[in-house]
């Protein structure tokens, strides 16, 4: 990605990149539903989508949630939000059996 | 859409009940929440009293076992949801802005939107007094006790929608605070120097907007439940109950901290004031805040060390909650180490500061007696458990709280509490409450079980019951004492002037009240306790610096313009209660009120902040 | 000059107030959909046997369609965001208009896949995956639902009002709210309807 090590804010990505982002996403997408079909594959299936679609939520989160270019701040936030409900997410799970 | 928001035209200059019907002024929204808390709180106590004559003799009849429930459900909470939390609301309303050096909060009418939904939201969750009946269920209401087959009715519903629309209250709030603090400071304000009241408040305000969201899923669910036979509860389905439980205390744990923590600030700000030294140890314990707060997610399930989870569970658990009395005892020895060797000043707010730290160590003790597994076992749903709750929530918030009152009723009023009135307030209180709630911890150890209407003689528990009841009398009269000490300051009180404390912070620096813009000019801070440094510099040399009368001055008034009066946060309150009622009665009214909110809101981002002047 | 937007007034991070109510309520929203979440997943295949499971109602194809157009719906939505914040007014309609369609179209995927559903016999009311199913997804279809709302006021205001003003904030924060909703989907299909089947056939076979 080009960006300059200054002002994080003059770098807004241009419309062209948005585009390549959302390309990446769709042929992730498909990537995903396409080794749904593949029985040989099904063992590794879960970690393989848990990888995939993180990759998708940290592209559209850097990007178009443009935290990759904004205030500290703001990825302090959501990744709080995001650990303090995965933390309860597994943790009920776990007292629950689930896990 | 512009010709309704203009049908109904801004208002100019509101007066009497129309100004405070239509302020987004942070200090008027702090009044108007202190007076409704402290309202509520009187109805929770008068719940209190009539439980505890209930229960001054064994085999007494005075109420039904039927109103009972209903008295011990409503009275937590009513202490809870409408007394504490509201109150806490109050100081932050009034002193947040006052000690950052700002004019208001980030999002004044958001703030005023939040009062008039708490408001509504604590009218709809006392519906049942007048509507077939309050919930009866405990204020933790589990399942499946709380089903459509077992709690028949509409008492739990006005508990669901009551606290789901005080959910949308508080988190509103919430992140109105969590902006002003990180963001209208004054210059030089870095976080390291703000006072601790305002750390409590920003911690504080995470936990609401983190803790919320899970009770609000867990309200959704039982409503589902209730009202459209989904299965989120039913055994019979294979669902499994405790999730609510497990629901409930993931957001019941962070809620104590959510009481506790700004008690905990208030009485950062008192002690050095009455101490005249700094805090000891400030960045200790702001870092006991934090910590606290992060701790806090880590401990819910002490609540239910006797549902059977398991000895894993339990022992992760027990261990967790030890844990987290580490910093909250670090705070104690902090605030001790800040009276140590301080000129102390035994004004009515310092006793109740210092009555604080007793009290709560006390809590804190029998908080860690049920920390230890097995011991809960015996003192779960005992007297034990409402001792502990009792010392730490009113030992704890509310004597905090009442610190808080003779501390800042000066600031916001511009008269003083009358001290010598207050000494008899703080010891009837102290006596009464003591004595009401100490003798719980036997009856708790002896066995006497909660959330019962009446007792056997043959149990021996009849003398200390007595005892608590006299205790909780007693207790009363001293807020009477604390009523009559109001009124009457009101009007009679001692001019404060600005700094009648000779306080460290900057709401000292300007008059008392406050003028409507707080700050003629905005202070550029260079410390911690910005104002006493202003005051007599750095060395703390007693040399009285020339102070900058911060005073109402009409060259200062120019220039600065202060948001306007609306209509619509209260409108958007009203869409929601009517779409509340519709959720318990008829859906019809439920579209009527979003429709009544969605209306609101397009007016609210219609209309400017402020206006502009002519 | 007067100063009739208090907004305007410095901040101590320099960081627009909004901008940061937006993203504290985001992290509020994680917990709202991560108890939700919570509860689908600790009762996940506890339904009572008999009654219907993921494997045999849920449909990867159909999804996989309104996935796809929900990921679309918010590079709508940047190249919105984009358009404002270079002052291009009428391409930001355009775009703010598809994001709406798009969204709208989702939900429309979402209405026919309920009745599909309800019509193969998997209601709210059937078992703890109906129960739970329907309630994730139809928060999750409520938030999309009440920004659809919001991006259509969007649209009709720039008709009366500047929205490139603040360097088009105001769209800035139904964008952020928009990508959100996208990315609790992006969590939604892979749990439930990708992970959810394959665990499902997979312990059928195993």
């Amino acid at each position: 990605m080009e960006h300059s090590p200054h002002s994080r804010e003059a770098d807004h990505p241009t419309p062209l990149t948005y585009v390549k982002i959302a390309t990446i996403l769709v042929i992730i997408t498909a990537v995903e539903v396409g080794i749904f079909y593949i029985d040989a594959l099904a063992d590794v299936l879960i970690p393989i989508f848990i990888a995939l679609s993180a990759v998708k939520f940290a592209l559209v989160a850097m990007f178009y949630m443009h935290l990759k270019f904004d205030e500290r701040l703001f990825s302090w936030l959501f990744v709080g939000g995001m650990l303090l409900a995965t933390f309860v997410i597994l943790a009920l799970m776990t007292l629950f059996g689930s896990l | 859409m512009a010709s309704i928001a203009g049908a109904l035209r801004r208002p100019t200059s509101p007066t009497g009940l129309w100004r405070w019907m239509t302020t987004v002024d942070h200090k008027k929204i702090g009044v108007l929440y202190g007076v409704s808390s402290f309202l509520f709180f009187l109805f929770g106590g008068l719940e209190a009293l009539i439980m505890r004559v209930q229960l001054a003799r064994a085999g007494h009849d005075i109420v039904s076992p039927e109103v009972f429930s209903q008295l011990f459900t409503m009275h937590a909470l009513t202490m809870i949801f409408l007394g504490v939390m509201p109150l806490s609301a109050a100081f932050f309303n009034l002193m947040v802005p006052l000690m950052i050096g700002a004019r208001d909060v980030a999002f004044p009418r958001l703030n005023a939107f939040s009062y008039w939904v708490f408001l509504f939201g604590a009218i709809v969750l006392q519906s049942g007094w007048l509507l077939g009946g309050s919930p009866n269920v405990g204020w933790f209401a589990y399942a499946p006790l709380t089903s459509s087959s077992f709690s028949p009715g509409n008492g739990m519903e006005f508990y669901i929608v009551g606290l789901g629309i005080l959910g949308i209250s508080s988190v509103a709030a919430a992140l109105n605070f969590i902006v002003t603090i990180i963001n209208m400071r004054a210059p030089g304000m870095s976080l390291m120097r703000m006072p601790v009241f305002i750390w409590m408040t920003l911690i504080t305000s995470f936990l609401l907007i983190t803790a919320f969201p899970v009770i609000t899923v867990g309200l959704i669910e039982l409503y589902f439940d209730r009202t459209f036979g989904m299965n989120f509860f039913n055994s019979a389905a294979g669902a499994d109950v405790v999730l609510w439980q497990h629901l409930f205390w993931v957001f019941g744990h962070p809620e104590v901290y959510i009481l506790i923590l700004p008690a905990m600030g208030i009485v950062s700000e008192v002690l050095p004031t009455f101490s005249r030294k700094p805090l000891f140890g400030y960045p200790v314990v702001v870092l006991s805040g934090i910590t606290i707060g992060f701790m806090g997610w880590a401990v819910w399930s002490h609540h239910m060390f006797t549902v059977g989870l398991g000895p894993i569970a339990n022992s992760v658990f027990a261990i967790t909650t030890m844990s987290i009395a580490v910093p909250t005892a670090v705070k104690i020895f902090n605030w001790i180490a800040t009276m140590w060797g301080g000129s102390i000043s035994l004004k009515t707010p310092m006793l109740f500061a210092i009555g604080f730290i007793a009290m709560f160590v006390i809590g804190g003790l029998s908080g860690v007696m049920h920390s230890v597994a097995p011991a809960d076992a015996q003192q779960q749903d005992t007297y034990f458990v409402v001792a502990h709750l009792h010392y730490v929530l009113f030992g704890g918030s509310i004597f905090a709280i009442f610190s808080g009152i003779y501390y800042w009723f000066p600031k916001a009023s511009g008269r003083m509490l009358n001290d010598r009135i207050g000494q008899i307030n703080f010891w009837l209180v102290t006596i009464g409450f003591n004595l009401a709630f100490f003798p719980m911890h036997f009856l708790g150890l002896d066995g006497m079980p909660r959330r019962q209407y009446t007792y056997q003689s043959e149990m021996g528990w009849d003398l200390w019951n007595l005892v608590s009841t006299t205790g909780s009398l007693i207790l009363a009269i001293g807020i009477l004492v604390f009523l009559h000490n109001f009124f009457r300051s009101l009007r009679h009180g001692e001019i404060a002037g600005n700094d009648p404390w000779d306080g460290r912070t900057l709401e000292w620096s300007i008059s008392s009240p406050p003028p409507e813009y707080n700050f003629a000019t905005i202070p550029t801070v260079h410390g911690r306790d910005a104002f006493w440094e202003e005051k007599y510099g750095h060395d703390g040399m007693n040399v009285p610096a020339s102070v900058e009368a911060s005073n109402a001055t009409e060259e200062g008034h120019h220039g600065i313009h202060m948001p306007s009066p609306s209509y619509m946060p209260m409108i958007a309150a009203i869409g929601l209660s009517v779409a509340g009622y519709g959720l318990i009665y008829h859906f019809a009214a439920s579209v009527v009120g979003a429709c009544i909110t969605l209306v609101a809101i397009f007016g609210w981002a219609m209309e400017p902040p402020a206006e502009p002047t002519e | 000059m007067h100063h009739s937007q208090v907004s305007e007034h410095a901040t101590t991070t320099g960081i627009d107030h909004r901008k940061m109510l937006i993203w504290v309520f985001l992290g509020s929203e994680c917990m709202f959909f991560g108890s939700l979440l919570a509860t689908y997943l600790i009762y996940y295949g506890q339904s009572l046997p008999g009654t219907p499971t993921p494997g045999e109602i849920l449909d990867i194809p159909t999804t996989s369609v309104s996935t796809f157009v929900l990921l679309m719906s918010s590079l709508m939505m940047v190249l919105a965001y984009s358009s404002i914040s270079r002052g291009n007014v009428r391409n930001f309609r355009i775009w703010i208009l598809c994001t709406a369609l798009l969204g709208s179209t989702f939900l429309g995927f979402q209405i026919f896949e309920f009745t599909e559903f309800a019509r193969e016999g998997l209601t709210p009311k059937t078992n703890l995956f109906g129960t739970t199913f329907f309630t994730l997804t139809g928060f999750h279809g409520a938030h999309v639902t009440v920004g659809v709302i919001w991006l259509l006021s969007l649209f009709g205001y720039s008709f009366k009002g500047d929205l490139t003003k603040d360097g088009g904030v105001n769209v800035d924060l139904i964008a952020l709210y928009w990508h959100f909703v996208d990315v609790v989907w992006i969590v939604i299909f892979t749990v439930v309807y990708l992970i959810g089947i394959t665990n499902a056939v997979h312990n059928a076979h195993g």
